[in-house]
């Protein structure tokens, strides 16, 4: 067999070109950009926000980190079974879902809560979904942190990873084949760049113009996995030259910035110029979720670093600067919202601890099949005669 | 004798094959230094370093499509899908790549591997952290499926699935990975696959599950005791190959036959069972084969122990089975 014909003609050299890998080249290519600096002071030029929308947000991430604090505090305590928060991470959270439009559709992966309540999901219904009560909108069927709020075209978390993307793309698609003026945001962690989904969302959006934002939270861990084990890229937003779209790399702890950059990608996705791939570069300061210890693989001097970039202390910072905040405002400001978690919780807590048992059947089809009609009796009957039909062995795990 | 836990047994069987032959590789989300989700492979990176622990991206059907290359090389790779659940984007590399090499290369080829995952409900996790998709995989020729239910079996069964010439989907009972404690000997041992293993010796009716369903059934067995009937209880632990000699010497002796699983019930494995046993036992029967399984639904979430098939539902179908 003549070899070289299946794999090409032969070429005597190879001459060296641009194309070739250089280290550090797409950090280059792939500026970070920041507007607010750790001290707080920013360039005037950069600032798109009025103070009076800055404070808003700060708000919004004052309440997410209170949540997720909170929450966690009651996963600890065995109320909820689960929780996975977005610790320092709540400036590329709320940044990018606020530079939407109230039209667009939101395609969250399970850190994004804290868009889900800005586009207005009342926080108790948020709170029964983490207790999966009688009042839970997606009626026990889910884990905590897999909401949904239609209100809100904030579409249903899937655990498995980066099936979102793909579907952002595909509603998108929906909304460009109807005329109408929608543009896809969807988010995902830097380890759902590695799933196929990835690839076919993020090269069908290119290839057809799809408007739709991709936003990678890279808060640098995949549960263990460190970035450099998930991605050899120097960086995420690089991987946009490859589908043919525009890749941006901004700091996530930075409100600002990405605020700025969602609204300038959302502008060139509505004006029919296509996707972007938005990398916000953050940090993953507590565990992947309540169920991760991260003391096992992280050492803990790592973290120190990112702490000291909060994206919380650095608005508050910026926010004071400008007069837009003071110490006694900011402290009236976190007693109120750890007031409205402590009504919320009340509130979820007078819902009853289940759905009732017909939920289980509803829903699967539109009616009922037959099976489950059967099967809805069959259980009803059992927990009549025996509640324990309905009770966990005490061998449990 | 050490006392272990199923992961204790699973961990033990992979040290064990990693000891003895440098071509088992471990591959997976998480199982290196972190040692899985679930420890299962705590300490094998530390001892066996990271080109034999390998942490990958995450793609289960990059781990599954990097399996099979590994397989066809001449290694010995055990995969870890961190749930069943997330087995999915790695079903067309099983069920097409996997369980059809050997066959579409006229046996010039083959890739066997252990394909290990934790399955099943009870564990507060959900529809996407409980299901059991193991008649999916049972549908599919080629591939062996093998659930242990305790430590002793996990850690024979794993030993042997990594010794055979054929692809194995191990699913491990995540609901009794700690819970299930017991006996196992030290250094190596075999449980064959394709046997089943009668753990209560009766004569009314034949009980059938696998995995943690197994423990349910042990506890309605008991209280059905209690209550004056006799059952004999089978533990399948392998249903792919199936030991379908003792289910119909079982069945053909008691007259009577209940199967429990926790997957859903409409072509569940519970329904391959009851057809072999009526084309086999039709004439031994006193009763129609029953079952007691998970539902038609999705796993939900806050009704998971309403959906599970718990001792009371089983209880329920023995005294039905045995006064029909
Ligand atoms: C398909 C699939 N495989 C495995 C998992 C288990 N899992 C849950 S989260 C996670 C890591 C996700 O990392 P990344 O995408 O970086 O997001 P982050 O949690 O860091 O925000 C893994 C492996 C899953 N949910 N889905």
């Amino acid at each position: 067999m003549r070899r070289e014909h299946v794999v090409g003609p032969p070429t005597r050299h190879h001459p060296r070109e641009a194309r070739d890998y250089e280290p550090g080249r797409f950090l280059k290519e792939f500026p970070l950009h920041t507007v607010i600096r750790e001290d707080g002071t920013a360039d005037p030029d950069e600032v798109v926000l009025p103070d009076a929308e800055a404070l808003r947000l700060y708000r919004w991430m004052v309440l997410n980190r209170a949540l997720d604090e909170r929450m966690i505090t009651l996963q600890r305590q065995g109320r909820i079974g689960f929780y996975i928060g977005s610790i320092g991470e709540e400036a590329t959270v709320l940044g990018t879902a606020a530079a939407m439009d109230e039209r667009d559709w939101i395609y969250p992966c399970y850190r994004e809560h804290g868009a889900a309540l800005l586009r207005g999901m009342p926080l108790v219904t948020f709170v029964c979904d983490l207790f999966g009560n009688g009042g839970d909108a997606m009626k026990g069927r889910q884990m905590p942190c897999h909401e949904a709020w239609r209100p809100g075209r904030f579409t249903s978390i899937s655990s498995p990873i980066a099936t979102q993307v793909s579907q952002a793309m595909g509603g998108a698609w929906a909304a460009k084949l109807k005329g109408e003026e929608m543009v896809a945001i969807t988010y995902f962690g830097e380890g759902a760049t590695s799933a196929h989904d990835f690839h076919t969302g993020l090269n069908f959006a290119a290839v057809r113009k799809i408007p739709v934002v991709f936003v990678c939270r890279n808060n640098g861990w995949a549960i263990s996995v460190p970035r450099e084990r998930q991605t050899a890229s120097e960086t995420i937003a690089q991987k946009a030259i490859a589908y043919g779209m525009r890749g941006e790399r901004v700091d996530g702890n930075d409100l600002l910035a990405v605020y700025a950059a969602t609204r300038r990608a959302r502008a060139r996705a509505a004006a029919g110029e296509g996707p972007t791939l938005l990398e916000c570069v953050t940090y993953r300061i507590e565990g992947h979720s309540t169920s991760d210890d991260p003391r096992a693989y992280r050492p803990a001097e790592l973290v120190e670093p990112w702490k000291r970039k909060d994206p919380i202390l650095r608005m508050r910072r910026y926010l004071s600067k400008r007069g837009a905040l003071d110490e006694a405002q900011d402290a009236a400001l976190r007693d109120e919202v750890r007031e409205q978690i402590q009504q919320a919780l009340k509130e979820a807590e007078a819902f009853p601890a289940k759905p009732p048992i017909e939920t289980l059947f509803a829903d699967v089809y539109e009616e009922p099949l037959w099976q489950q009609r059967e099967q809805l009796a069959e259980i009803e009957a059992a927990v009549a005669a025996d509640p324990r039909a309905a009770n966990p062995r005490h061998s449990d795990a | 004798m050490p006392t272990m836990n199923i992961i204790q047994a699973v961990n033990d069987a992979l040290r064990i094959e990693m000891r003895k032959d440098p071509d088992v590789v471990v591959l997976g989300e998480d199982v290196g230094k972190f040692g899985g989700v679930f420890r299962a492979t705590q300490g094998l990176y530390d001892e066996f370093g990271a080109d034999r622990v390998i942490d990958t991206p995450l793609a289960e059907g990059g781990i599954i499509g990097t399996a099979v290359g590994m397989a066809l090389y001449g290694l010995k790779p055990v995969p870890e899908i961190q749930f069943a659940d997330f087995i999915f984007p790695a079903f067309d590399q099983i069920v097409n790549e996997v369980a059809k090499y050997r066959y579409r290369s006229g046996g010039q080829y083959a890739c066997p591997m252990v394909i290990r995952t934790p399955y099943g409900g009870g564990i507060k996790g959900g529809h996407y952290h409980s299901q059991s998709p193991e008649a999916m995989f049972i549908h599919t020729a080629g591939l062996k499926v093998v659930v242990p239910s305790n430590p002793y079996d996990a850690k024979g069964l794993l030993i042997s699935a990594i010794r055979d010439p054929d692809p194995v989907l191990f699913f491990e009972p995540k609901r009794v990975y700690r819970a299930a404690k017991g006996d196992v000997p030290e250094g190596e041992y075999a449980e064959p696959l394709g046997k089943a293993k009668i753990t209560r010796p009766g004569n009314q009716v034949t009980v059938m599950a696998w995995g943690s369903m197994w423990h349910e059934v042990d506890q309605a067995a008991r209280e059905a005791a209690a209550e004056g009937y006799d059952c004999e209880v089978i533990d399948l632990r392998s249903l792919q190959p199936l030991d379908l000699e003792t289910i119909v010497a079982s069945v053909s002796k008691t007259g009577r036959a209940i199967v429990v699983h926790e997957a859903p019930r409409t072509c569940g494995f519970g329904a391959e069972i009851a057809a072999l046993i009526q084309e086999r036992c039709f004439l031994h029967l006193e009763a129609p084969v029953a079952r007691v399984t998970g539902f038609d639904t999705p796993f939900p979430y806050t009704l998971e122990n309403e959906y599970l098939p718990r001792a009371p539902r089983i209880l329920k179908a023995i005294r039905e089975v045995v006064a029909y």
